[in-house]
């Protein structure tokens, strides 16, 4: 059938499952929007900013587990979506942008509005594409969406000028995709398996570390086989929270710059370490060069490029942790490792204060966080920005399925809380969403705010208010003698704020009233914001400085009075 | 840590579509690899180009290259030919000051590297020359003395020697060469005018 280049993009939106579209309008996707009352399937949603709508796609794809989709018009649209794009590179989203450009003919111009869009997004995502010929439109949605979803997902971007969306073509669904450039990875190379095979069943202090892949690979119930028949004990990085329930007996939790100190310990005295999914990046590892010298290290991963990146790697696997994992386990002897793990429990119990929250009247971020997490259901979502209150939500929050977490790992962006909430809260419209938001990362995207009054999304943000940029503050009181330079933050009265644009706004002082606050805000049928104003300069510990080893990891200096052991 | 830094010869099969070029030397930039030459030039086979990149850097840095090169999805092949039985060539044209008095021996010179006077001046010789690097070197090193008023390099292409090669020969559906062919370029002939 013979249509326009605009009805070919739609109808290709509807062909790779894209049913909700976050976007902004523009003069050069004019002809798109014309066409959309025609298309009434994909549901546009009109963010304030492009990149809350980007963010917005990005926690969509992650709460769904399938493709989001963000849409901006050229010039400053394109460049507003920039930071969302890159964070969906680093955390391996799926995602599908795609920007209007100018038309052809004014291409390299210097035009209105025109800004080299795909030169700009190139090192940003998994691949991108300017189309000139509305006859390659659907051939190249359906191209991305392939490579956005398959091997190590990622962001992929589509440039369409005015006037190919002007352009009548034939529509022409490609029965298959194939890109010569682009192999999928196989069955893993048995030897390989044999060889890891061998390393498990000799090791005495093994242990995992899950990352983002195994939620990504869908792959959690086969890395729970493997721990069980294997007996190794789960470290978590952060994005691989909720690939283990946080309550099985061989889930330690996070590692790395803010993990447990009983975790970094095991990362640090284990005999043999086995990444599945993870891409053993500084946070989680720390300094590299001395990384745990006694571990031999297999790594599991879809990406042969994060083989051998940041760690010597004694045994890299190739391939798809759902299919590698059961190999593994019907590769290795069944184990337990009790010695092991009586030793890391020991760890744990002997400094239990390392992550304690303090005890005293004062109302504590941790605290905050930690009844919000009491008062979750199995459908909750959590979505945090970056800081203080992220790392918080990660030690305290006990995750226990995947995706349960959305936060912004990689490229730590703060300002995603808000719109990636309201992302999630699309893809999951009856769930509960909370948002945990520092009070810095708020003010950078709250314009959403008015996008979720628009579409009734009934997300609850909890803004976790100590006046400071909380994890700058941290830094400056350790590491540049309490040299405190930019870093105290003023803001607007939030719930009057959130009352000007019509949201149920409340404000906790008192520890007294978390609970009831959240109560409340759980059972109001619309957004709610609620404004926790909590101590000033609480810190968060354990910490391993910037640069230093896991085995460096640093506890509180003063232990304080555990009133509440975090666990 | 003090790798030894090694030349490397990494030969890359790639899409022949706009763009390609920028994102292997984005690559290069943004991994902080360093290029000595980049040679690109179409092949035998329609549709493809292959690249042929020297970069200096210690070996686990050229696994890493490798493996990046390949994620690219415009990227269909990548290997190392250092240390293999390849032909190794590049060509360079040297611009050298030579009065008529000095020509003789700086055509002797010539001869003895096999290489060519391809323009002849009062006052200059252009010199082309196919060589590998070290004979290339010495060349050079020969010419110094006369004064070498310009020089240009293709930079470094190379072959795999006998039956072997590093070639791909996987056509496409006519459809999807149109498709990657056209993709990223501006059709022919006038364009409507479309304001924004």
């Amino acid at each position: 059938m013979r249509m326009s280049g605009a009805d070919i993009v739609l109808e290709s939106l509807k062909r790779v499952g894209i049913d909700t579209v976050f976007g902004y309008p523009g003069g050069v996707v004019l002809p798109l929007y014309d066409r959309w009352p025609a298309h009434p399937e994909v549901r546009h949603i009109l963010v304030r900013h492009e990149q809350g709508g980007g963010h917005a796609a990005d926690g969509y794809a992650r709460a769904a587990g399938r493709l989001g989709c963000a849409l901006a018009t050229s010039g400053p649209g394109a460049t507003n979506l920039v930071t969302a794009v890159q964070n969906a590179m680093m955390d391996s989203v799926p995602t599908l942008f795609v920007t209007g450009n100018v038309a052809r003919n004014l291409i390299g111009r210097d035009g209105f509005q025109e800004a080299d869009a795909t030169g700009i997004l190139t090192p940003c995502v998994k691949h991108n594409y300017l189309v000139m010929h509305a006859e390659n439109l659907a051939h190249t949605f359906a191209e991305a969406a392939y490579l956005a979803t398959t091997g190590r997902p990622g962001p992929v971007h589509i440039d369409i000028p005015k006037d190919v969306f002007i352009d009548e073509a034939e529509f022409v669904w490609p029965e298959e995709v194939s890109v010569r450039g682009y192999d999928l990875p196989g069955a893993a190379d048995e030897a390989d398996i044999a060889r890891a095979a061998e390393l498990i069943d000799a090791a005495e202090r093994p242990l995992i570390i899950a990352g983002h892949g195994v939620i990504l690979g869908e792959a959690c119930e086969e890395l729970r086989q493997f721990a069980e028949h294997t007996g190794v004990p789960v470290l978590n990085t952060l994005l691989g929270l909720g690939s283990i329930p946080r309550t099985h007996v061989l889930s330690y939790g996070m590692m790395g710059m803010h993990g447990s100190y009983e975790a970094n310990m095991a990362a640090s005295n284990a005999d043999l370490v086995i990444g599945i999914g993870n891409r053993m990046d500084d946070r989680a590892i720390g300094r590299f060069n001395d990384f745990n010298h006694h571990a031999k290290l297999i790594h599991v991963d879809i990406d042969a490029g994060e083989h051998g990146k940041n760690l010597p790697t004694a045994v890299p696997i190739l391939g798809h942790v759902k299919d590698v994992l059961p190999q593994l386990r019907d590769a290795t002897r069944q184990r337990s490792h009790l010695d092991w793990i009586r030793w890391i429990d020991e760890v744990r119990d002997d400094h239990s204060h390392s992550m304690a929250i303090p005890s005293g009247p004062q109302m504590t971020s941790q605290g905050v966080i930690k009844r919000i997490s009491e008062r979750c259901d199995d459908e909750t979502v959590i979505v945090t920005g970056v800081g203080q209150h992220q790392m918080w939500a990660a030690q305290h929050m006990r995750f226990s399925y995947p995706n349960q977490l959305i936060t912004s790992g990689g490229l730590g962006t703060m300002g995603f809380e808000v719109p990636a909430a309201m992302g999630a809260q699309v893809a999951k419209p009856d769930a509960l969403v909370w948002s945990i938001c520092g009070d810095g990362g708020f003010q950078m995207t709250l314009q959403e705010l008015a996008t979720m009054v628009d579409e009734n999304l009934p997300v609850k943000m909890a803004i976790i208010n100590n006046g400071y940029l909380g994890m700058v503050r941290q830094w400056q009181e350790l590491f540049y003698e309490d040299n405190y330079v930019a870093v105290a933050i003023s803001q607007p009265d939030f719930v009057k704020l959130g009352e000007a644009y019509g949201i149920k706004a409340l404000r906790v002082t008192d520890a007294d009233k978390i609970d009831g606050a959240i109560a409340e805000a759980n059972d109001h049928d619309g957004p709610v914001l609620v404004d926790f104003q909590v101590e000033a300069e609480g810190n968060v510990w354990p910490m391993v400085p910037a640069g230093s080893a896991l085995s460096e990891t640093v506890e509180a200096p003063r232990p304080e009075t555990p009133s509440e052991v975090a666990r | 840590m003090s790798a030894e830094l090694r030349k490397h010869t990494v030969v890359a099969l790639v899409e022949d579509r706009p763009g390609v070029l920028n994102r292997v030397a984005s690559l290069f930039r943004r991994r902080g690899f360093n290029i000595d030459s980049l040679a690109v030039g179409t092949t035998e086979e329609p549709g493809i180009s292959r690249m042929t990149i020297v970069v200096a850097s210690e070996n686990g840095i050229v696994d890493q290259v490798q493996k990046q090169l390949a994620k690219l999805i415009d990227v269909i092949e990548v290997a190392d030919l250092t240390g293999e039985d390849a032909v190794i060539r590049e060509l360079a044209l040297i611009k050298v000051a030579c009065t008529t008095e000095q020509r003789r021996e700086v055509l002797d010179l010539v001869d003895i590297f096999r290489a060519r006077a391809v323009d002849v001046a009062p006052g200059s010789l252009i010199i082309q020359i196919v060589a590998e690097e070290r004979q290339f070197n010495s060349l050079i090193e020969n010419l110094e003395p006369y004064g070498i008023l310009e020089m240009t390099r293709t930079g470094r292409i190379a072959m795999l020697r006998g039956d072997q090669t590093t070639a791909v020969h996987d056509p496409e559906s006519e459809e999807l060469q149109r498709f990657r062919h056209s993709s990223g370029r501006r059709p022919a002939g006038e364009l409507p005018y479309v304001s924004d």
